[in-house]
């Protein structure tokens, strides 16, 4: 496993180092992965490299970036707007000579146009606004606040807003609302797997098995 | 429709909690929840209330949420079988 980096574009048209983990002997076949968001990304990182590793092993190269203003990367993350994270996913493939890329969750909703995709377990993009805001009004009401998810709506989409440790700009949060998953992706359930997603866990979890079951799954969809 | 919601509610906590296989079984109405259980902070509970959505097939109001119904095991099942009653 390697750390290197890429350049990401900016939209005033110059580029930026981002970071990505990769597993890259030149082979063929050339995996481009999509890491989930936000809480997600923390719960499912363990298995995403578990699954890297698998796939090495299997003879498939693959890459891991982090989307800009996530992970290590550098940027600011309340001025990214979701094209951003699609057109830095998009450069990143391109850069890395994918022939392929994989969705978790979330990042099912960037995985770039123009190459095949797969996409495990992938999560709608209200549905990860909506529990953001839950657990906010959740923590807002044990702090003894009163908050509710029409004022943070409110509040989101005119100065921005701070959910579960991610501050979002308003751009951010007025366009992922009703950003779309592409239609042509082929999907990993998480019946494949067996068992219940790690994303449900309240704590990091990991798991041999499903490790085990998504990278066959992978390498099947690769063949 | 037998009321298997004791059932599914346990089940969801497993998987939250990351616990054995029947593990859950041993939740008795007093288990203590959110407040109690260290790993259950707000961004858990507000995953396992959208868990609770879909595997049961209810819709919940934020306004609905108070301590009382997250504090227990007993007070989450009450809670979810009314809310199964209504829909």
């Amino acid at each position: 496993m390697t750390p290197l980096t890429w350049p990401c574009p900016l939209r005033d048209g110059t580029t930026t180092d981002e970071y990505a983990l990769s597993f890259d002997h030149a082979r063929a076949r050339r995996l481009l992965i999509v890491p989930a968001l936000f809480d997600e990304a923390n719960r499912l990182r363990r298995l995403t490299v578990e699954v890297m590793r698998r796939l090495d092993g299997a003879g498939i190269d693959s890459v891991l970036p982090d989307l800009p203003g996530t992970n290590e990367s550098l940027q600011p993350l309340e001025i990214q707007e979701p094209q951003d994270w699609s057109n830095a996913m998009a450069a990143a493939a391109s850069h890395f000579g994918a022939t392929h890329v994989l969705g978790i969750r979330g990042g099912c909703l960037f995985t770039p146009a123009g190459f095949a995709a797969l996409h495990y377990a992938p999560a709608k993009a209200p549905g990860i606004l909506r529990q953001m805001l839950r657990a906010r009004t959740l923590a807002a009401r044990e702090a003894g606040r009163e908050e509710t998810r029409e004022g943070l709506m409110h509040l989101a989409l005119t100065q921005g807003i701070e959910l579960v440790g991610h501050r979002l700009g308003p751009e951010f949060v007025r366009r992922f609302e009703t950003f779309a998953l592409r239609t042509d992706a082929v999907e990993i359930t998480q019946e494949t797997l067996g068992g219940s997603g790690l994303w449900l866990r309240a704590e990091p979890g990991e798991s041999a098995s499903q490790a085990d079951a998504l990278a066959a799954a992978i390498a099947r969809a690769l063949a | 429709m037998s009321d298997d919601t004791d059932l599914l509610l346990r089940r969801i906590l497993t998987d939250v909690l990351g616990l054995k296989q029947n593990q859950a079984s041993d939740f008795t109405e007093e288990t203590g929840l959110f407040g109690h259980l260290p790993e259950l902070d707000s961004m858990a509970v507000a995953g396992l209330l959208t868990e609770l959505e879909d595997r049961l097939d209810i819709v919940i109001d934020d306004d609905e949420i108070d301590g009382e119904m997250l504090e227990t095991y007993g007070g989450l099942l009450a809670f979810a079988k009314a809310k199964r009653e209504q829909a």
